[in-house]
């Protein structure tokens, strides 16, 4: 049976020295729901996603998620959500394998070697998994930022600038990594690309902060 | 419990096996200890320098190696960019912990190599009370290591990190400092045991309310 999901931003703002980047944003998503932030360059996009990520703190307002009608509490938002981004580094003096390795013993989940490939296949780096992360290309990097989102298959996928890096091949795969993630759990995307707008149900516009149901 | 164990095992491993890899601080540090020591020797050349001096030597040369390395852990994640990737796998206790161990470790192995050349090389310097001199040399590495990781923690956030790093540990480890000099200079004197049990019940004490306030502040150090 699928779980029910909610997660619910209430009036978040945030602050930095000073400077107001955004404030009283508000949205609330359920399972199976999708939402696109957009905005200019500046507005806030990559904070707000780390604010929901529960890396960053808001100013004010909170985040609520809950997971089968249990409360989770913020610090352990880690476990239930899966975040791609660009300033997302993953470890250069280790292999791709060495790295999703890490991240499994480190989360302490059941995932045998054997998924691990799969990951790999299927972000077309399983032939690169022995060498360097150093050694990877931009667009590589991006497929094994996939993986470790993915790893534990969470419920909430947040995603900022998406298709950045990858070749034609990725971003298809990043597309339908998407689409499964709207049939089985959260999806917001950080984005003004169009394509990737479009493949999502709501979409918050920083600039205007405004909601709108598409 | 065994499953936190486990995760602060992995984390530790994943740092030792990450400095083995890129040498970030192990370098700094081995060349610290060895030009340190160099120039001790050639300011000392053929004068007679007491014992209870020395003493206060080789603590200046652990503490000043300690702050050219041990800030690495976090300042290392830092620089790299890794700290929102640490965020999102694990608590910010277990992330503490694994750094602590892995700076124990490290700053234990450091300090074995910095005494061993030291004894060595430094011939006025000869222990009378190897009791004394082990356990000190134990307790200021586990309340050096404590003090110097959530040190790193702070400063690893700052814009400042190099110059801020022995600003902010000097009043933080001074009462530390104060205690060990003493201590060796005990075991250097040939002193019994019960005499620097005061001075060890300081440096456990220390390592206590060390450990306790990082326990209590890190979440909040961690989190931006």
């Amino acid at each position: 049976m699928m779980e029910t999901i909610l997660f619910q931003i209430e009036k978040i703002g945030k602050t930095f020295n000073n400077r107001k980047i955004f404030s009283e944003i508000s949205f609330s998503l359920k399972e199976k729901g999708s939402i696109a932030i957009t905005g200019r360059n500046g507005s806030g996009k990559s904070t707000l996603l780390k604010i929901l990520a529960g890396v960053l703190t808001p100013t004010r307002g909170t985040t609520e998620l809950k997971i089968n009608n249990t409360t989770i509490k913020p610090e352990d938002y880690f476990n239930q959500l899966g975040l791609v981004s660009p300033y997302l580094q993953l470890y250069d003096e280790f292999t791709g394998w060495e790295n999703l390795d890490f991240f499994r013993r480190v989360r302490n989940i059941n995932v045998e070697d054997k998924c691990l490939d799969e990951l790999l296949y299927r972000f077309n780096i399983w032939d690169r998994r022995n060498d360097y992360v150093r050694t990877y290309s931009s667009g590589m990097k991006q497929r094994l930022k996939y993986a470790f989102a993915l790893i534990h298959k969470p419920s909430i996928l947040l995603l900022d600038e998406p298709t950045s890096n990858l070749d034609a091949e990725g971003i298809v795969t990043v597309y339908r990594i998407m689409e499964e993630h709207k049939h089985n759990g959260i999806l917001i995307v950080a984005t003004n690309d169009a394509e990737d707008i479009k493949r999502c149900d709501e979409v918050i516009d920083l600039n205007n902060q405004i909601g709108k149901r598409k | 419990m065994v499953e936190s164990i486990k995760i602060i095992l992995t984390i530790f491993k994943k740092d030792l096996y990450s400095e083995l890899r890129t040498r970030y601080a192990l370098n700094a540090l081995l060349m610290f200890v060895i030009t340190t020591l160099s120039i001790i020797l050639f300011s000392i050349g053929n004068e007679s320098v007491s014992p209870e001096l020395l003493s206060g030597v080789l603590w200046i040369i652990i503490f000043f190696s300690t702050m050219s390395g041990l800030s690495r852990t976090f300042v290392s994640e830092e620089e790299r960019g890794t700290v929102m990737t640490l965020h999102l796998i694990a608590k910010p206790l277990k992330i503490y912990f694994g750094k602590l161990l892995f700076n124990l470790a490290l700053l234990l192995g450091l300090n074995i190599f910095t005494v061993a050349l030291y004894l060595l090389f430094v011939t006025s310097f000869s222990v009378g009370n190897y009791a004394i001199f082990i356990t000190t040399i134990i307790l200021g590495t586990l309340g050096l290591a404590s003090g110097s990781t959530i040190i790193a923690a702070i400063i690893a956030k700052a814009n400042t990190k190099g110059t801020l790093y022995p600003v902010l540990s000097f009043p933080i480890l001074l009462p530390l400092l104060l205690t060990v000099i003493n201590a060796t200079k005990l075991s250097v004197e040939n002193a019994l045991f019960a005499e620097a049990l005061g001075e060890f019940q300081i440096l456990f004490s220390y390592l206590i309310v060390l450990t306790v306030i990082s326990f209590l502040l890190f979440e909040f150090i961690w989190k931006e």
